[in-house]
């Protein structure tokens, strides 16, 4: 009898070191939505890209604690796909923690699930304000501004350039009924005027109906409320048309895809977006060397900092808290002041980053150039009318 | 209303009409020959797109530099590559399930079509952003008012109405449309009278695909801007016009298409809503007009049929 036990109580001391000497770190599983195909996946890559690197620089780093494994989901920009994947990271009980979404219609149709299955989410993209801030869920936060902020910004930068008379296009969505709304509220309180407003289907191709209505009111601006596609396609119909004016975009169509889709035509339009360029980030420079060591394809577009940052943040509360969902909740409920690399992250009690940088920007010479470095803002070009 | 802006309104509606009826008209070719509905027919034509696209590339890297040049050598290589891959498709997807229940080439069809939309989203480099289209046309632009016609608009224009009294030539005037009439009336009696219904059944693919590739180069042209997801939209609209103004008749096809895009252009302009409404209103209206004329507005003639 005896000597079974010591055998037993032998094999056991041995299994533990063999497995101790084969992995050393527990392996803890964390979660990236964005939209990886459909019309706006190149946004959506980047965004995978740099949330990948954050992972693959913490397994690299020999302090950490833990190895982590990164589970990838497609939301593919839709709210119902949204909900399903959002569903299958929350019932995966060994997902700790998830980023989740850069399209405000996806991110907006998951918070619920999210909240339902307990599982902390840090939102790297989605703008659109309710996302945050229609309910009080503990386990929703978000690191980049909302749209609120950027509109505020746009309809003052705006008016003060003299402009008066504005079309407003939007497409249908959350996010584009959300942008014109909160434009529209900055803009009047300015000064401005909203002559037209009309609003598109997010796949729409044609919009010579609507254009030739808007010229006919004769705007200064033509605002527009959405994503990059339809941006192009806006803009180069404008042309067709013979509509001269300016075209005031929002962060949707901040990419390299609307200046390489627009080519020339580019030139003089605006946008805003949250955070600055990559290179005036605070961390920004490291990140982009990182980046291009990496080997990646595609570029990180303008959400690939938030969505690096957001990851980062993720990883350093479950180093600190241990790989517990409530944990890793209270945790990031409790971010101020956090140090990333879009600058300083305060959660307020909706998990919503209070102090999002907002940037301006012209597209220039076929870039985007922040306004106040730009030809337009010093005077040597003018924006058309 | 305007008369400038009315004149502008009707040029906007007149080409979107185009190109349905260049859509509708391969899937009313299609139906005619095999009473089958080819669902990957929006996507062929974004693939025919790419393909000029494509082909525009090549011909800048071998430094031609002649539009006109360009413009022929592209819409070639578009037409001629789909009328080859329309008439593979007919060979070895949709002839072989002749047997089987119509669904079935319905629903391969459709899968097909996300096939081709992902193929080349995700072939073309960088194929998930939209592209810009070059601009081959003269872009002289004439206003009166608030009326402005560019020149390409108008060549673009006079083009796609040849290309659909082209179409109606070929099935008309010569002896392979009357082959194809043949077929579509009566396939079996068409054979009897030496007519050979595989070939003409691929021909007629051919055609119809090569149609909306045309369709596709257009609609680049006149857009300067494709996508992997434009042929998408424009297969539906292209196959409601079809149905509407009666599936099997090349007329109806064309009747179709000008009317949805009459309805579209009337959606969003004259309904006291918003303009986001104007796909609802139109179908709506497509909707209704099924419901009293369910064959369509010219329907197929298959009163011979027992």
């Amino acid at each position: 009898m005896m000597r079974r036990g010591t055998v037993a109580v032998l094999a056991t001391v041995l299994l533990t070191a063999a497995s101790f000497a084969v992995a050393a770190k527990d392996k803890v599983k964390v979660g990236f939505i964005g939209p990886l195909t459909g019309g706006t996946a190149a946004n959506g890559i980047g965004g995978r890209n740099s949330a990948e690197l954050a992972v693959k620089l913490r397994n690299a780093d020999a302090k950490a604690k833990y190895e982590y494994d990164l589970t990838v989901l497609d939301d593919e920009c839709k709210p119902n796909v949204a909900v399903q994947v959002a569903t299958k990271l929350g019932t995966d009980r060994g997902i700790v923690a998830s980023v989740s979404h850069y399209c405000s219609v996806a991110a907006i149709a998951a918070v619920e699930t999210y909240h339902r299955l307990g599982l902390p989410v840090v939102v790297w993209g989605a703008v659109l304000p309710d996302i945050t801030y229609r309910n009080k869920y503990a386990e929703v936060h978000r690191v980049n501004g909302t749209m609120i902020n950027q509109n505020e910004e746009a309809a003052k930068l705006m008016t003060s350039l003299g402009f008066k008379r504005w079309v407003s296009i939007h497409d249908t969505t959350d996010y584009g009924k959300g942008h014109n709304q909160y434009f529209s509220e900055f803009l009047k309180a300015g000064g401005g005027e909203i002559v037209g407003t009309f609003g598109v289907t997010a796949d729409q191709q044609d919009f010579t109906a609507e254009l030739t209505q808007a010229k006919a009111l004769n705007p200064q601006v033509i605002y527009f409320g959405g994503l990059t596609p339809i941006g192009i396609r806006l803009r180069s119909q404008m042309d067709k048309l013979g509509l001269n004016a300016v075209f005031q975009g929002t962060s949707g169509i901040k990419s390299d895809a609307f200046i390489e889709g627009l080519g020339p035509l580019a030139e003089g339009s605006l946008s805003f977006a949250e955070g600055a360029p990559l290179e005036k980030l605070p961390g920004g420079q490291s990140f982009k060397a990182e980046y291009d060591k990496a080997g990646y394809k595609e570029p990180p577009e303008a959400y690939g900092a938030f969505a690096f940052a957001a990851m980062k943040l993720v990883l350093d509360r479950i180093e600190e808290a241990g790989p517990d969902r409530n944990k890793v909740r209270d945790a990031l409920n409790k971010t101020a002041n956090y140090d990333s690399i879009v600058g300083p992250v305060t959660f307020d009690d909706h998990g919503q980053n209070t102090v999002p940088i907002i940037s301006k920007y012209v597209a220039q010479d076929g870039k985007w150039v922040i306004w106040e470095d730009s030809e337009y803002a010093s005077g040597k070009r003018k924006l058309a009318k | 209303m305007d008369i400038t802006l009315f004149g502008q309104y009707v040029i906007n509606g007149l080409m979107l009409g185009v190109m349905y009826a260049l859509v509708a008209v391969g899937f009313t070719l299609f139906f005619g020959v095999l009473d089958v509905i080819k669902f990957s027919h929006g996507d062929l034509l974004t693939v025919g797109a790419f393909t000029a696209f494509a082909t525009y590339l090549a011909l800048k890297a071998m430094h031609v530099a002649s539009p006109w040049l360009q413009l022929v050598a592209i819409s070639l290589a578009a037409m001629t590559a789909m009328g080859v891959l329309g008439a593979a498709i007919a060979k070895y997807l949709v002839l072989p399930l002749r047997t089987a229940p119509a669904l079935n080439t319905l629903l391969l069809t459709l899968m097909l079509g996300t096939v081709l939309r992902e193929a080349v989203r995700l072939i073309f480099p960088d194929g998930s952003n939209p592209k810009p289209f070059p601009r081959l046309l003269p872009t002289d632009a004439y206003t009166w008012g608030a009326f402005t016609l560019r020149l390409d608009s108008l060549i673009l224009l006079m083009a796609g109405l040849a290309m659909i009294v082209l179409v109606h030539l070929i099935i008309n005037r010569t002896k392979l449309g009357l082959a194809i009439r043949a077929v579509a009336q009566d396939g079996e009696t068409a054979r009897t009278m030496g007519v050979d219904f595989t070939a003409i059944v691929l021909v007629t693919f051919a055609i119809g695909s090569a149609v909306a590739a045309f369709a596709g180069v257009m609609n680049g042209l006149y857009y300067n801007e494709i996508n992997f997801g434009m042929g998408l939209l424009l297969g539906v609209f292209g196959f409601s016009a079809a149905v509407v103004g009666g599936l099997g008749n090349i007329y109806g096809a064309i009747l179709g298409g000008f009317l949805f895009a009459g309805l579209q252009t009337i959606g969003a302009v004259a309904l006291p809503f918003a303009s986001a409404y104007k796909d609802v209103f139109a179908l709506a209206v497509l909707i209704a007009v099924m419901a009293w004329r369910p064959t369509g507005l010219i329907a197929e003639k298959t009163s011979e049929r027992v």
